[in-house]
């Protein structure tokens, strides 16, 4: 009986660029599979707004854009702080990663404190999930990116504790990577929901 | 795990350590695959008990053993908790986890903390849905809106259980992908690999891109209920088909979830039994991807009654029946090995004709309900169930038994009672075709599926299906029993006691900690018997 002949050699744990390989593949299909989530509530979308235009244009007006356009900011700056800490990292320097990871921290939040007040002034004018279609879609979409904000930020905290106890150097710093490009995807959903439930029209 | 250098050449048997905790914290691969194999067998087992008791009803046309609010909870829990916690996570989760690693070559999976990650979530979800237990949804595992929105049953905590239950799906494909891509040992290039593992890759494929669409789904009708939204309410301007889309969007790709890894399982026992190398190995390594891809066109077949144009109706069938085809060429090549091998009818080799039978009756009669005409009139009764189970049992389920038979003395060091298995295996076999085939004429008469009651003039067909199941159950039974057993009392195993040639046969019987003393290099493929020649390039 032949059997696949078995030659010895002394390779017994993932090497670190397999690693760093294998995470950052990972974190792709994870990332993924975030857009399908989305995907699902996207295509709800674009069946609703083809069959109620008027609906959409209407009462998108009652959403707030000056505040959806900061938003938009600070995320987007959010996300350039972020990859500036990633390469900090690579460079070595804890210390300025620790203070960009803070910083992206603060705009995750400023994210969050204005989208309370959005919500707030929506339920002050009786504006519910269950108002009409289009406010279904609203809440549903934001809420669902607002979970991924926070996800983002439990992550993002873990990551600058790690910093702070100097666990990452400029060769070991695949989480923060990784890290990093969750905190992109949830930019980049927030740059889609901007525009198509803003800035209809 | 500190010194690896210790671990060298120590037989460590991962069966060993004791205690609850070495079990639930664990990280190691075969672990996390016997956690699994033990909670998808105890649910197939709570579900078929369940089967047996909706069986008991239907014995006689009248309501005399249930009535019929609990009929519906009881197909609703059988139908979810076969689907959710058994098939889908079923085979992928549990023989996924114990073989990948072992059959590439690698020490474990890619992520193996997320891997015991996901099954605690697996968990989680279960411990869900049994406080969905308190006041149990009766909709059927389909959920359906708008019933599913307005019925006062727990509908929420049941999908929000199935909700998690596919997160840890998702991270269970994640990783494995992964894991294939990354940590094959030397040599093992793609076209050496076990069919097991093209099968568990296309799966985990299908996990990625159809669970979050489910996910989704399920998320939107939890909404419904809890902050009224209205995208499945008409009365709100939603649209209550538009469930039906997302939900099979996902649904029936998982169909395939369910049984490309019973497909990749029936690749190994056969070349085993027949001591032939499979016949057309490329072939059936990718038409596991062309099924995935397919797949996904067709899913509106389920709503051919539903109110969608009958030019979409048109085109999803005639797409529906393109699946026939990668499908068509995995049985033939499977009969192309069997032809002229010389076979060895061990009890898993029963377990995979047994699949090529069954799957093969299943797969035709799909051909009906795929076809417009037969399924306006097949549609919802008792033809669907039929065609349903000889997929699912006779696909999955069977080839589930024949991999628990193939890898039972590489899992557990032991071997079980085969006459015992054999005498099981036949009762199982005969069991399921009595309780199923008389379905199929049930439905073509016009018998609706899911009545707890029922006009008389079908007794005579319907209690014969009842006598079936218990001939089934019985089988089960027994088997099970016979797998339990050998636990205890059974024979050592050997190291490969069907002189397999695949790599998890080359390493002792249960594999120790890191599967490999040292990681090998592979100079051919695997399926080298009789003759050793490797696929043309
Ligand atoms: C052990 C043998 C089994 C028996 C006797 C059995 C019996 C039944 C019965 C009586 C029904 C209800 C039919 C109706 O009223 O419409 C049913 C439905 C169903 N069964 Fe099974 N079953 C068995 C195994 C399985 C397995 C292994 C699976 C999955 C892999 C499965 C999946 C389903 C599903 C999805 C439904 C539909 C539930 C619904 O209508 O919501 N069954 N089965
Ligand atoms: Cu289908």
């Amino acid at each position: 009986m032949e059997r696949p002949s078995v030659e010895h050699s002394h390779v017994h744990h993932m090497d670190p660029a397999v690693e760093y390989s294998s995470s950052k593949f990972g974190m792709w299909l994870f990332l993924g599979t975030e857009i399908l989530l989305f995907g699902g509530l996207f295509a709800a979308y674009a069946i609703f707004r083809a069959k109620y235009p008027e609906m959409f244009f209407e009462q998108h007006k009652e959403l707030n854009r000056e505040m959806g356009a900061v938003n938009t900011c600070i995320l987007i700056f959010s996300s350039l702080t972020m990859a500036m800490g990633v390469t900090a990292i690579k460079r070595g320097k804890q210390k300025l990663t620790a203070i960009l990871l803070l910083v992206t921290i603060i705009c995750g939040l400023g994210f969050g404190v204005v989208k309370y007040f959005e919500y707030g002034a929506k339920f002050a004018h009786h504006i519910y999930p269950d108002t009409s279609i289009f406010f279904s879609l609203y809440f549903m979409m934001t809420g669902l990116h607002m979970l991924h904000v926070f996800i983002g930020l439990v992550i993002l905290a873990v990551m600058l504790v790690l910093t702070l106890k100097g666990k990452f150097t400029s060769k070991y710093n695949t989480p923060i990577e990784v890290g990093g490009l969750y905190w992109h995807l949830v930019d980049l959903i927030w740059i889609y929901l901007f525009p198509l439930l803003y800035l209809i029209g | 795990m500190a010194n690896h250098s210790i671990a060298h050449n120590v037989y460590v048997p991962y069966l060993e350590k004791k205690g609850i905790l070495s079990w639930l914290l664990s990280t190691d691969h075969k672990r996390i695959g016997i956690m699994y194999l033990v909670s998808i067998s105890f649910f197939f087992l709570v579900a078929g008990v369940i089967a047996l008791l909706m069986r008991l009803e239907l014995l006689t046309p009248a309501a005399d053993f249930v009535q019929p609010h609990t009929y519906n909870v009881l197909f609703t829990l059988h139908g979810s908790l076969m689907v959710f916690f058994f098939v889908v996570p079923g085979l992928a989760a549990s023989f996924g986890n114990f073989l990948i690693p072992l059959m590439i070559g690698a020490p474990d999976v890619a992520f193996p903390k997320l891997n015991l990650g996901s099954y605690w979530i697996y968990l989680l979800g279960t411990l869900i849905v049994l406080l969905a237990l308190m006041k149990p949804a009766d909709t059927g595992w389909t959920y359906y809106t708008p019933y599913s929105a307005t019925t006062d049953t727990d509908v929420v905590l049941i999908t929000l259980g199935v909700f998690v239950l596919g997160f840890s799906s998702i991270l269970t494909g994640l990783n494995f992908i992964v894991t294939i891509h990354k940590m094959r040992a030397p040599g093992m290039t793609w076209h050496r690999l076990p069919l097991f593992i093209w099968a568990s890759y296309a799966t985990a494929v299908l996990q990625l891109l159809a669970t979050p669409v489910v996910g989704i789904t399920l998320l939107l009708l939890i909404a419904e209920r809890t902050l009224g939204v209205g995208f499945f309410d008409p009365a709100k301007g939603g649209d209550p088909i538009l469930f039906q889309n997302f939900f099979w969007f996902y649904s029936h790709p998982a169909v395939y979830i369910m049984i490309i890894p019973a497909m990749g399982v029936i690749s190994e026992i056969i070349p085993v039994f027949a001591r032939k190398p499979i016949f057309g190995y490329k072939a059936i390594a990718y038409s596991s991807l062309g099924i995935a891809f397919i797949s996904f066109l067709v899913w509106a077949h389920h709503m051919f009654t539903s109110g969608i144009s009958s030019l979409a109706a048109t085109i999803f069938s005639f797409l529906t029946f393109l699946v026939a085809i990668p499908t068509a060429i995995k049985v033939f090549n499977w009969t192309a090995t069997l032809y002229k091998g010389s076979i060895h009818l061990h009890s898993s080799m029963l377990y995979a004709l047994g699949f090529i039978f069954l799957f093969t009756i299943g797969g035709l009669t799909g051909l009906f309900l795929g076809a417009l005409a037969a399924d306006i009139h097949l549609h919802d009764t008792y033809f669907v169930v039929a065609h349903m189970h000889y997929v699912m049992i006779g696909g999955t389920v069977m080839g589930f038994f024949g991999a628990l038979h193939f890898w039972y003395p590489k899992w557990f060091g032991k071997m079980f009672n085969e006459m015992v298995a054999k005498i099981a295996w036949f009762l199982v076999f005969v069991g399921f075709n009595v309780t199923f085939f008389p379905q199929f004429f049930l439905g073509v008469q016009g018998m609706p599926r899911r009545y707890a009651t029922y006009p008389a003039e079908f007794e005579s067909l319907m209690s014969l299906s009842t006598y079936g199941s218990w001939i089934l159950g019985l089988g089960v039974l027994i088997m099970t029993v016979n797998l339990i057993a050998g636990l205890f009392n059974g024979e050592k195993a050997p190291q490969n006691p069907y002189n397999s040639l695949s790599l998890e046969w080359q390493v002792p019987s249960p594999p120790p900690h890191e599967n490999f003393d040292e990681i090998p290099h592979v100079t051919d493929w695997t399926y080298g018997y009789g003759k050793k020649k490797e696929p043309e390039a």
